[in-house]
């Protein structure tokens, strides 16, 4: 697969030769599993000996805390931060189970609005200074929120599910991001079924509308609920279906040989779509 | 009479906040009352794609509070209700700070004009969008899903609502009653315990959901629908009567549902 | 049977974890404490309590309550016995109190609710600062 290094030349202009890569995982639409995959990709990415910085960019509701089960350890967060009262090593919670993530916590009781984004561009630099990733979760929309995730990001990981609004919203955000940020592709809560049915979009419908590298794609399991409940990431678990998946997506991240993600079934269903994507590209 | 002027909201995206607004609405067009829907998400607009509307689109919101064009040129009408339901489509190249509250609260009462329902899709989060969504509402249904982020999110929203002394009820989306036995999944008592909020329907996660929002169907035209029904019943809460709920525990009642998340 | 299995087996699913981390996870967002100072709330007040009468520190149990607008704090205290030597400012409402009853609830941590101590401690505050700040 048409695998960036990490060594790009955005990070080459940097002074330091081994700057982290900071990556900003969004989407659009909320609900698409945004929160889900940077817990696991960052999981993932810890477990292969990366040292792996988490920033949960939703202030005011944050959850990338409850999903790495970090939610009683949490003591300051990413405005104290900015706001100076505390340092990021003071903020940053060492993950239960790797060593080697960490996560800045968004604030709860405070407004988005409230991000002085230079301050932001400037905590992502520095974490670029002593983090291999530095992983930023996205809030949905594409207001305030959305922009603050960005600012300090050179690279984009979007989330899509098989589900035309979804595809839409994808659609919009790349379209704003820009090829700057060369955007790989997740396709999540993929249901193999029901797209062999032709009941949902495939994984070739949804990138003959989007065309961006497809990094991995992750079927839809009732064990990630399970796994949501317990605020342990699925990644952490030595096999399964969906373990594996984050697995590979990780790899590939890292610039790994990886065989090319699962392609479901090819039936098609956008054609009532296509109409909408003609003018982007 | 006053038009209900309510605001679908959750906090948390992909929750079913645009298929809870076009289906409820549906239903209620669907029972003769005058519906409007509209949708709050500027830059993201979807309700059009649920319904099966996007290639109808002339105006938009934006553009009737810029006085571009007036409101009844920017209704779409959905033949399939006869009069009954219209869709105020969102901006698509624009951003949520181009509305105030107050100018949304103008949209949404220039609405109720010709509607016995205002229904105000409303974005994701707590920001710009969602005070723009709730500015002209006098009631709420906060959407959400028996998931621990959804109903960290969904209280924020409840707390944020309180504040404006809003009222509100609750709608529990996507539960799948084979987890909720299982103890896997929170069930809708615990939901309605943690957030202390009034239950105003149950819906099951059910892949004729996907199915109708690939087509741009509605369910409430669908007489086989199996999600059809619980529709209905949130209607007709809405409307005042006294439905009770279904004990998800019936198999009678899931056993279909069941059969179908199995196969899913 | 197989249902009453599914259920006895459901109690320790992976929701009953989904909820009692919901529990205090929005206490500590109601609060706008971090989860740390929650439970420093918690021994601080058991703390005070303390120096009054004598508590069973093992069967504490304090929550908090989003009751319409306000947000109430619910402090479960089993109390084992009156703590007669360090009353001091308290004395008059705590000598008045009969030492008989004092031991029934001492005897029994879930004596009922009648015990002329009463172990549930109700207190509401204002909506102002405790609950969510805009």
């Amino acid at each position: 697969m048409h695998e960036l290094k990490a060594e790009s030349p955005v990070v080459l202009t940097q002074p330091a030769p081994t700057l982290g890569r900071a990556i900003v995982v969004t989407s659009g639409k909320g609900g698409v599993g945004k929160t889900t995959t940077t817990a696991n990709l960052g999981t993932a990415l810890a477990q292969r000996g990366a040292k792996v910085a988490l920033i949960d960019a939703d202030v005011g509701l944050r959850n990338l805390d409850i999903l790495l089960g970090l939610e009683n350890r949490v003591r300051y967060h990413l405005l104290d931060v900015l706001e100076e009262r505390v340092t990021l090593d003071d903020a940053l919670v060492t993950d239960k189970h790797s060593p080697t993530l960490f996560l800045l916590a968004a604030a709860q009781s405070r407004e988005k609005d409230e991000v002085d984004m230079e301050k932001m561009r400037a905590v992502v630099a520095e974490l670029r200074t002593k983090f291999d990733y530095v992983l930023i979760d996205s809030p949905a929309g594409i207001e305030r929120g959305f922009q603050n995730a960005v600012i300090g990001a050179k690279e984009a990981i979007v989330v899509c599910t098989p589900e035309v609004s979804a595809v839409r919203d994808v659609d919009r955000v790349v379209g704003l991001l820009g090829s700057a940020f060369r955007p790989q592709l997740i396709v999540n809560r993929l249901r193999p079924l029901l797209v062999r049915k032709g009941k949902m979009l495939s994984v070739d419908d949804v990138n003959a509308i989007l065309r961006l590298p497809l990094l991995g794609v992750i079927a839809d399991e009732p064990e990630i609920i399970v796994s949501t409940n317990r605020g342990e990431p699925l990644a952490l678990r030595s096999e399964g279906a969906t373990a594996n998946a984050y697995r590979a997506i990780a790899a590939r991240l890292a610039g790994d040989d990886v065989a090319a993600p699962m392609v479901e079934a090819k039936e098609s269903l956008f054609g009532r779509l296509g109409s909408f994507f003609g003018g982007r590209r | 009479m006053s038009a209900r002027k309510i605001v679908v909201t959750s906090g948390k995206g992909g929750v079913g906040k645009t298929t809870t607004t076009a289906n409820l609405g549906a239903t209620l067009a669907r029972r003769g009352h005058r519906v409007v829907l509209i949708d709050a998400d500027i830059g993201l607009r979807n309700l059009d794609l649920v319904l099966g509307l996007e290639k109808r689109i002339v105006f938009d919101l934006v553009e009737v509070i810029e006085g571009r064009c007036q409101l009844r040129q920017a209704l779409i009408r959905d033949k399939r209700f006869g009069e009954c339901l219209s869709i105020l489509p969102a901006a698509q190249t624009r951003n949520k700070d181009a509305v105030t509250p107050e100018q949304f609260a103008g949209v949404v009462r220039q609405c109720g004009e010709v509607a016995d329902f205002v229904l105000v899709d409303c974005p994701a989060g707590i920001e710009g969008g969602f005070r723009n969504a709730v500015a002209g509402a006098d009631e709420a249904i906060i959407v959400t899903t028996p998931e621990v982020s959804a109903i960290r999110d969904a209280d924020r929203v409840v707390g944020k609502l309180n504040e404006r002394r809003l009222p509100m009820r609750l709608i529990i989306n996507r539960i799948r009653p084979e987890m909720v036995r299982s103890g896997d999944m929170l069930s809708v008592e615990d939901v309605c315990e943690v957030l202390s909020t009034e239950l105003l329907g149950i819906v099951p996660d059910d892949e004729e959901i996907i199915d109708t929002t690939n087509r741009g169907e509605p369910v409430a035209l669908d007489d086989t629908s199996r999600l059809r029904t619980l529709y209905e019943k949130i209607a007709r809460r809405l409307e005042g009567e006294i439905v009770p709920f279904s004990n998800l525990d019936q198999p009678g009642f899931f056993g279909r549902l069941l059969g179908a998340l199995k196969a899913g | 049977m197989i249902e009453f299995l599914k259920r006895m087996f459901g109690q320790s699913g992976s929701s009953s974890t989904a909820k009692e981390r919901l529990r205090l996870v929005l206490m500590s967002d109601h609060l706008s404490l971090a989860p740390e100072l929650v439970e420093q709330l918690k021994i601080d007040l058991v703390e005070v309590i303390s120096r009054y009468v004598e508590v069973d520190r093992t069967k504490i149990e304090v929550s908090f309550e989003q009751q319409d607008s306000a947000l109430a704090m619910l402090a479960n205290i089993p109390i084992l016995a009156v703590n007669r030597p360090k009353v001091e400012a308290a004395a008059p409402a705590a000598a008045s109190l009969p030492a008989a009853h004092a031991s029934v609830a001492g005897d029994d941590p879930n004596a009922p609710a009648s015990a002329a101590l009463p172990r549930r401690k109700r207190r509401k505050k204002p909506a102002s600062k405790a609950v969510t700040v805009t």
